[in-house]
């Protein structure tokens, strides 16, 4: 039976404010048992106020063969980052 | 009436503690990793409950009494449970049809108790039915789940209500404690929840396209101490750390 489940991924918000983090995956028949049981695994030493699920099959991801022409280009680029501008003594926190 | 209220906290708490420890025998043995944790999370809501309820109750009994003397140092005919609750693991779908049948009661049930003139078993109450509420979710949707499910899950799902089914009535069976503390404003009149009981549990298995069983006889003697075979050995298994090694802890 368990075979048939399909795999989900749970998103737990910890706490009012803060963004929904992945925080795992489980197994289960449908949405609503996704979020009983993410519910029940995720959840039961008080980590959340809001939980999402998604079918682990929906998430499109990028292939970790395809690393190399993804990211490593972005390596050497360090003039991306904003760090070469002269700031004003007036502006803080930056 | 401390000896009425007494025994009436432990008719509440030994339902809780006896279901606790039904449940807590399934871990590692569920299902599913996920269910395994949902029905331990389940048996230590209650575990919770029921300490509550006892340390109240060992007060009340003065002396040294301990909760864990009222848990563990009982005998059999001692424990006032209702038959339900300690009926076997048989399957997953007895697991959850006497969790339903269970959770349907101790819901309507705590829902009074908040209102009761004994504060302490209110606040216990206001505690509790937020734990229940989610028991009764998780149990009445997989009686949905099963019943509605593949030809073996109905029919597993029938055999197990079919079952269960007898023992239904002694949860609205009032002893002469429950009567007394009905009167006190402290009990719940269990009779007044009777009629609920038996329309949201019916809609339920309407919706799960199970058949609500027509037999008009019921088991009862739970609540008298007098108990099905299965409450013995289950004690054996709770007890025995504390009957082999006389006040031992952890």
């Amino acid at each position: 039976m368990k075979k048939n489940w399909p795999l989900w991924e749970v998103f737990v918000r910890s706490k009012n404010g803060l963004e929904h983090r992945h925080f795992g995956s489980l197994h289960a028949a449908d949405s609503e048992m996704a979020l009983e049981n993410a519910r029940d695994v995720y959840t039961r030493r008080n980590e959340g106020v809001s939980i999402w699920v998604v079918e682990s099959k929906n998430i499109t991801a990028t292939n970790p063969e395809n690393n190399g022409e993804l990211f490593e280009p972005a390596q050497d680029k360090v003039y991306r980052h904003p760090t070469f501008y002269d700031l004003p003594d007036e502006i803080k926190h930056m | 009436m401390k000896k009425d209220l007494y025994k009436y906290i432990l008719g509440i708490a030994d339902n809780t503690l006896i279901l606790g420890q039904r449940l807590g025998e399934l871990c590692g043995h569920g299902p599913s990793l996920e269910t395994d944790i949902a029905c331990t999370n389940i048996s230590l809501d209650l575990f919770g409950q029921t300490r509550n309820y006892y340390q109240y109750a060992a007060q009340i009994k003065g002396g040294n009494t301990t909760e864990d003397d009222i848990a563990f140092l009982r005998k059999e005919r001692e424990y006032l449970n209702v038959l339900l609750v300690e009926q076997l693991n048989t399957d997953f779908a007895y697991v959850m049809v006497r969790q339903f049948l269970f959770d349907v009661y101790h819901l309507l049930f705590l829902r009074e108790l908040q209102k009761s003139h004994d504060v302490r078993l209110s606040a216990i109450a206001n505690k509790a039915v937020k734990e229940v509420g989610y028991h009764y979710r998780f149990s009445s949707d997989w009686i949905k789940r099963l019943g509605d499910g593949t030809e073996e899950s109905h029919q597993r799902t029938q055999n197990a209500i079919d079952d269960l089914w007898t023992y239904t009535n002694e949860l609205f069976h009032q002893t002469d404690t429950d009567k007394s503390m009905i009167q006190e404003g402290i009990g719940v009149d269990t009779l007044k929840l009777k009629e609920e009981y038996y329309k949201r549990v019916s809609e339920i298995l309407q919706k799960a396209t199970l058949q609500i069983p027509e037999s008009k006889w019921f088991q009862k003697g739970g609540k008298e101490g007098i108990h099905t075979e299965h409450l013995g050995f289950l004690l054996a298994d709770l007890q025995y750390m504390q009957r082999t090694y006389p006040n031992m802890e952890w």
